[in-house]
């Protein structure tokens, strides 16, 4: 069938602000999509309020609106614009619940907008529990016991017929928020809770539990002529019971024979028919691995994170497909983009292994809960393709950038809790499954403490065996071949002949033990193809061909993980783009297949590799680039600059001294010292002993930290000894080789600048002044463009700064720095030699393509002749104000105060007239409800309690009531402002938790009491607002810029003014 | 052990020995399914070729007591990048290794099978053999290219006498040309009362079983070679309602006036996409044939169309103009490979109800 003409225009709905579940895979499936509706001639309307996107790019849309994706904005943009269409089923959960609220309001009827795509109802019937169930029945397709429950009651009901354990999965949900498996009563009650409040409908599936089933996945397509076909299934390697999200996954499947396959393929495809789905689906069931007996577990009637994965693995590109489906093209019409010559009503075949392995964000939350189960916890993932699972696992392993290169943990320990890590699922069980095999436990003791297929524990069998053929056979070149077709890393095959990981290198090098390169191709080579689509493995034939043309190679960023988010995802695309526009080859390495860098179309040559030095200088030695841009690629790129430079690669832009002179905190200090540029006191300390002269020396508080870190990770504010020791004795193992800075904190306002430089000529886009003071990690601050408190003196220095700084650190490219303006002095905290999270946010306001720019001058032209010269480049008009967004909801037991250490997953922009407006906007997007009257809780730190009078005093003029424990209360007694006293934790009354669950308080200020040592109270009192999705503020500037936007929103209702006494006019 | 694998083009692949340890030269091919090998390795249609398995890991669920199509395989060889040691799946009761080595077939594997795949890819199938690293390869390329590779391959795996797979409903009669259990096994489902008979059997012999309809096997080898069979299409054909599949849909061809050609390197895996041009759907089916019907010589014929593949749009189905008769190029029974064909089983059982209503119904039809 040939595309639609009836309509011309089509809205498309991005997913918004990255968060555990839902991350950069929207970014790719909504690019593609743009990009397929235009090269179809559509003109297309996007809207998504995440900044950090390839997709919110002026270019990929021809209106693109950052804008929160809600109600009120949405229908506002639907009634100015007047699209003839909307694409609802590429943006996520939220685009399809966006949809589904918009069609529920009648605004689409009411602008005749028409939903293209699969059919609400059919999505309706996909994602209600109910509705579900009864489609199954109806195709005779089996679904495990289960029972739709509204309350505890009807729970309890149900547990009593099918027994324990169940499954909660609360409907319209995204990544299993709010569900869980119970075993118990006690969980029971939770769980269920729990879930019923985070579903929008007040619904939860109780479902018997399946667990220990093969979990298989299956991505179908479908067009509007009924033509179905299956990309691509996929084998959970934990059974079910772990979240898909959370589960590591290879690609095909592993144990199921074609008649097993065969089996699942036609009942995905009956379901996909039933439902009328146009576009992409995923279809996930549970295979008894005794049986044929198979469970429907759920559909996901969209393009989701597993489609992505799917499209990665196999180079079938879902997205773009699903865009085409919708406007009405077949599946037999459209061509296969990769191979060019076949059609894309095909079914890829592929000759390799893929796994992915889901990075999650425990390394900054070590208290977190890190069992894993049906609710997602991580915050990205890497793939690996290999010819063997061995290799295919230990790639994915290594492009982790956890601190593992091999199946081993990172310290030791003792039986019992490597039977109990592996018995019950967490973050690290890869690991103490490694660890467990090395100690001689069987793959058959193993299989039964985990149910983990035999299979693929003989995989890591084979590889854990390996390790003492490898250890007794040093530079032995058949061994050493064997291994590293097994994946064996350089790194671990050092460790293992006590040699240095570039002696091996280079004696591999040297005997020809170097890996060639295999095209993914949809079809297992049997036609030919040219996609420039490229993974590693030890064989024989290469395939990569080389070409005359000089080439660039661009490091991407990796998992996303806090603190390294899609926006740089955002910058190596751009970069790319910049090296191609220059006339070179870009060559691109990154391991992340949720994002647009890995989309193949984007690069001259795309290669999925992992990060470490070999793989990447395997790449390296076969192109023999011109150079290597390591700015883009957020610290996992930095972090491997000396090492390439001992390879004798050369580093484009800033140079290797250079960037090290910025990261190195002594050198910094030096450098910062002869520009005479004032900065915090400070310094390194080697011990503890010395970390306590040292804080002694500048006085308390300050800022501990390990040197190189990444978003702020082990970052501490100490008031006092005592709690310097207990930081240095919890938070890092201090070392010479492993030192701690520590620096004098400077309380006041923060400053961010972006700036471009060539050395001569530096262009500084823009400066962002951050709402919550100096302490708070720049990640999770709300930024504000353009600063609104700051002189234009404290303006003109911050900009004679950065200038200094980018020419004094010999900056080529891209350079990012934080200030913090205290007592009126502008000091620098920080200096980052490459892209920062700001730069989308910056490029999009100020239209000064940032990262190409710094490309374009990091291959030798100058600022000047791409037409820029030196300075501030003037004030755009508006506000625009970035707002962070969190993930605590998945996160159980994690603090939510924020400070130093960065906590957000994502971001939103928020842009308008005003500064309230802006703000209003930015957290709103951010899922933030902003009520004109309502509650506040009070509970506050005794040295907050001064500054939270204010607050106070304005949330009553406000009309807001005030809830206090008793302590802020009477303070606020004493000041006459009217407030109710609520008990404190553990009262026989309603206490401080119940106002919170019972929703009684629609806001929560709550501030730190003090330092480390969890303080159980108010930690209790965060996490009680989190579970409940009330907002709680621990910062009071984010208290006093909401308060500001409440402000603004209400007309205020003040008693007219007493007159004084001497005018009173007396009646007699 | 290690073992090779020599190309009559000169390459030599250096691999690990598994299955028997034999030495058997064929026609090098590859299957693109990724899953199946089971099914593959006891595919008739494969008799005297090397299959090489493009997906890398190979007897990760074992051999079951299932899933065969034929009771002997008759592949010469087999070859992979690598063989699992221990397979997991609750049907799996033998390793292939195992399994291979009961039935006198060499296996190689840790070779870049990929490279292999596009070696066959750019210069079409070519012979192989698999042998041990004593042989030195000049030697053998000689002799390889010596070797008339037989033509007889459908006599070799075709029943030997007729026999019968009893049901309650329509009678009919299968010609084994090197069939496919999965074909016995759809008719069965439908409840047919099969006779398989031999693929010399004539015209006569099979009326003489009082057929309500008759269904062509696949098999290996060229269509050309199994002259006797086209004699006996052309005389059964109109008379019955006719159903064939791969081999049988060449054969029925070649009965009807048009010429088959050998294929570069064939179609052979799960994932061809076939357009059915009487409705415009497009179904992903199980392919594996060297042969194919020539486009042009099907004009002028009283067969038609009805079927091309998406890719490279060769004859993937065809039916007479005036008979009740069709056949298609690829696997309706599927094992391995997916199921959307399947119908044309239910399309066989329709023509043929539709032909005896106007003939006489059979007493076997009446369901006790």
């Amino acid at each position: 069938m040939p595309k639609r003409t009836n309509i011309k225009s089509i809205l498309v709905i991005g997913s918004g602000p990255i968060i555990i579940g839902q991350a950069a895979e929207f970014d790719y499936a909504g690019t593609q999509a743009c990009m397929a509706l235009k090269e179809e001639g559509y003109r297309v309307i996007l809207i998504n309020s995440n900044p950090a996107t390839i997709m919110t790019d002026s270019e990929m849309a021809d209106k693109v609106y950052i804008e929160p994706i809600t109600l009120e904005f949405v229908s506002k943009i639907i009634r100015k614009e007047r699209p003839d269409a909307l694409l609802p089923t590429l943006g996520g959960q939220t685009g399809l619940n966006m949809a589904v609220e918009l069609a529920n309001a009648g605004i689409l009827e009411e602008c005749g907008v028409q939903i293209l795509g699969t059919k609400l109802s059919a999505i309706q019937q996909a994602e209600d529990r109910d509705l579900f169930r009864n489609l199954m029945n109806e195709l005779g397709e089996p679904v495990p016991d289960s029972e739709i429950i509204h309350n505890l009651e009807e729970a309890k009901q149900f547990v009593e017929q099918v027994g324990y354990p169940v499954i909660v999965r609360p409907a319209f949900t995204l990544g299993g928020t709010g569900g869980g498996i119970c075993s118990d009563e006690d969980e029971l009650l939770e769980i269920v809770t729990g879930g019923l409040k985070s579903s929008p409908v007040t619904q939860c599936l109780l479902e018997k539990s399946i667990a220990g089933f093969k979990e298989i996945e299956y991505e179908v397509m479908r067009d509007a002529n009924d033509n179905a076909i299956v990309v691509c299934n996929m084998e959970n390697f934990d059974p079910v019971g772990v979240h898909t999200g959370d589960s590591i996954v290879a690609a095909p499947s592993q144990t199921l024979s074609d008649r097993e396959y065969q089996m699942l393929r036609n009942t995905s495809l009956k379901i996909i028919r039933a439902l009328k789905i146009e576009g992409g689906c995923n279809v996930q069931l549970a295979l008894d691995p005794d049986s044929y007996q198979y469970y429907v577990i759920e559909v996901n009637p969209r393009v989701s994170r597993s489609s992505a994965l799917a499209s990665k693995a196999t180079g079938y590109p879902i997205a773009k497909l699903a865009a085409k489906i919708a406007v009405g093209l077949t599946l037999d019409e459209m061509m296969n983009p990769v191979t060019g010559k076949t059609y894309a009503s095909f079914e890829p075949a592929l000759d390799y292994v893929v796994t992915k392995i889901p990075r999650w964000p425990f390394d900054k939350f070590e208290s977190a809960n890190r069992n894993l189960g049906t609710q997602m916890k991580a915050t990205g993932e890497v793939m690996a393709i290999g010819r063997t699972f061995e290799e295919s696992i230990l790639k994915a392993v290594r492009s982790l950038e956890a601190g593992f290169h091999h199946l081993e943990l990172q310290e030791d320990t003792d039986d019992a809790v490597i039977e109990k890590r592996i018995r019950k699922a967490g973050d690290e069980r890869l690991f103490y499954i490694g660890e467990a095999l090395r100690r001689g436990v069987t793959i058959q003791t193993i299989h039964d403490w985990s149910e983990i297929d035999l299979f693929f524990l003989q995989k890591l069998k084979n590889i854990v065996d390996f390790e003492k053929e490898l250890k007794q056979n040093p530079f032995d070149e058949e061994v050493l071949l064997t291994g590293k077709q097994m994946g064996f890393s350089d790194k671990k095959i050092a460790s293992l002949w006590h040699e240095k990981e570039i002696t091996v290198y280079e004696w591999r090098k040297e005997k020809g033990i170097m890996p060639v390169y295999k095209m993914v191709d949809t079809c297992a080579a049997e036609f030919e193809s040219e996609t420039p689509y490229f993974y590693g493995t030890f064989e024989d034939e290469n395939e990569s061909v080389v070409t005359d043309k000089k080439s660039v190679v661009v490091l991407g960023s990796g998992p996303i993980r806090i603190g390294q988010g899609v926006e740089f995802d955002y910058a190596t695309v751009h970069s790319v783009w910049a090296i191609k526009e220059a006339g070179y080859e870009a060559i691109i390495i990154n391991n992340n297949p949720e994002t647009v860098s890995t989309d193949f179309s984007i690069s001259d040559k795309l290669y999925f590799e992992p990060l470490t030095i070999e793989d990447v200088m395997h790449v390296i030695d076969l192109e023999k680039p011109i150079g290597v841009i390591v700015q883009f690629g957020g610290q996992t790129a930095i972090n491997l600059a000396a090492q390439l430079v001992e390879h004798g690669v050369t580093i484009l832009g800033t140079s290797l001294e250079d960037l090290d002179r910025a990261e190195n905190r002594d050198k910094f200090e030096h450098a910062l010292s002869e520009m005479a540029i004032p900065q915090p006191k400070g310094k390194t300390a080697f011990s503890v002993e010395e970390a306590v002269k040292i804080a002694t020396e500048i006085g308390y508080p300050t800022l501990v930290r390990p040197s190189y870190v990444l978003g702020g990770r082990a970052m501490e504010i100490v008031d006092k000894e005592e709690e310097l020791l207990y930081y240095m004795k919890h938070a890092v193992k201090i070392n010479p080789e492993h030192p701690v800075l520590i620096d004098r904190y400077l309380t006041g306002k923060e400053i961010e600048v972006d700036a471009i430089s060539d050395g001569n000529t530096v262009v500084i886009p823009g400066i962002m002044e951050h709402i919550e003071r100096a302490g708070v990690h720049s990640g999770d601050s709300i930024a504000v463009y353009p600063p609104q408190n700051i002189t234009t003196l404290q303006m003109e220095k911050i900009v004679e700064y950065t200038e200094e700084l980018a020419k004094g650190l010999n900056i080529i490219g891209l350079l990012n720095i934080q200030y913090v303006i205290s007592n009126d002095e502008v000091y620098v905290i920080e200096v980052n030699p490459r892209s920062s999270r700001t730069v989308p946010f910056l490029s999009k306001i100020t239209n000064i393509p940032m990262a190409n720019l710094a490309t374009k001058v990091i291959l030798g032209k100058t600022l000047e002749e791409l037409g820029f010269s030196n300075g501030l480049v003037p004030e755009k008009k508006g506000v625009y104000v970035k707002v962070p967004v969190f993930s605590f909801a998945k996160l159980k037991r994690v603090d939510i105060t924020l400070g130093p250490e960065m906590k957000s997953t994502g971001e939103v922009m928020g842009k308008d007239v005003t500064l309230e407006k802006a703000l209003y906007k930015g957290l709103v997007a951010s899922g933030m409800k902003v009520r004109e009257h309502g509650s506040v809780l009070l509970t506050v730190a005794d040295k907050d309690k001064e500054e939270v009078l204010q607050l106070a005093r304005r949330f009553h003029a406000i009309g807001y009531n005030l809830i206090a424990t008793s302590g802020t209360a009477a303070l606020l007694k004493n000041e006459n402002i009217p407030v109710s006293i609520v008990d404190k934790i553990g009262s026989e009354h309603k206490d401080v938790l119940d106002v919170i669950r019972t929703g009684e308080a629609q806001l929560v200020v709550n501030t730190l009491t003090k330092g480390k040592q969890p303080e159980r109270d108010g930690f209790r009192i965060r996490r009680e607002s989190v579970e409940n999705n009330v907002p709680c503020l621990t910062s009071l500037d984010t208290a006093e810029a909401i308060l500001r936007v409440i402000e603004s929103m209400n007309f205020s209702a003040e008693p007219m003014e007493h007159a004084p006494k001497s005018r009173e006019v007396i009646y007699t | 052990m290690k073992r090779q694998l020599i190309l009559e083009d000169g390459t030599v692949f250096i691999g690990k020995a598994f299955g028997s340890s034999t030495e058997k030269i064929g026609e090098v091919v590859f299957n693109t399914g990724m899953t199946g090998y089971q099914e593959i390795l006891s595919d008739p249609s494969y008799c005297g070729q090397i299959v090489t398995l493009t997906y890398p890991l190979i007897g990760n669920y074992g051999i079951n007591r299932d899933d065969f199509e034929s009771i002997h395989p008759a592949i010469a060889g087999m070859v992979v990048k690598e063989v699992a040691e221990l397979p997991s799946n609750w049907r799996s009761e033998l390793t292939l290794d195992e399994f291979l080595k009961q039935k006198g077939i060499p296996g190689i594997s840790g070779i870049d099978t990929r490279k292999l795949t596009r070696i066959i890819r750019n210069h079409g199938t070519l012979k192989g053999i698999i042998c041990g690293l004593n042989h030195k390869s000049e030697n053998i390329i000689e002799q390889m290219k010596a070797t008339v590779l037989p033509v007889n391959q459908v006599k070799q795996v075709s029943t030997k006498t007729a026999y019968r797979n009893p049901g309650r409903g329509y009678r009919v009669v299968l010609v084994d040309y090197g069939m496919k259990q999965g074909i016995l096994r759809d008719l069965n489902d439908r409840g047919f009362d099969v006779i398989v008979v031999p693929h010399n059997t004539t015209a006569e012999e099979v009326l003489n079983l009082h057929p309500d309809g008759i269904m062509l096997s696949n098999g290996p080898g060229d269509p050309v070679d199994v002259t006797c069979a086209i004699q006996m299409i052309k005389e059964i054909q109109g008379k019955v309602p006719l159903f064939g599949i791969c081999l049988g849909h060449q054969l029925f061809a070649l009965a009807n006036g048009c010429e088959t050609e050998k294929m570069k390197f064939g179609h052979r895996g799960s994932n061809h996409p076939v357009k059915d041009l009487r409705t415009g759907k497009v179904a992903l089916t199980s392919q594996n044939h060297g042969y194919t019907v020539n486009v042009d010589s099907v004009q002028g014929t009283d067969l038609e169309v009805t079927h091309l593949a998406l890719n490279d749009e060769t004859i993937e189905g065809l039916k007479h103009k005036t008979y009740p008769a069709f056949t298609v190029q690829y696997h309706p029974e599927a094992s391995p490979g997916p199921e959307d064909a399947n119908y044309l089983f239910d399309e066989f059982y329709k023509m043929i109800e539709a032909h005896a209503v106007k003939g006489e119904v059979l007493c076997q039809n009446v369901r006790i």
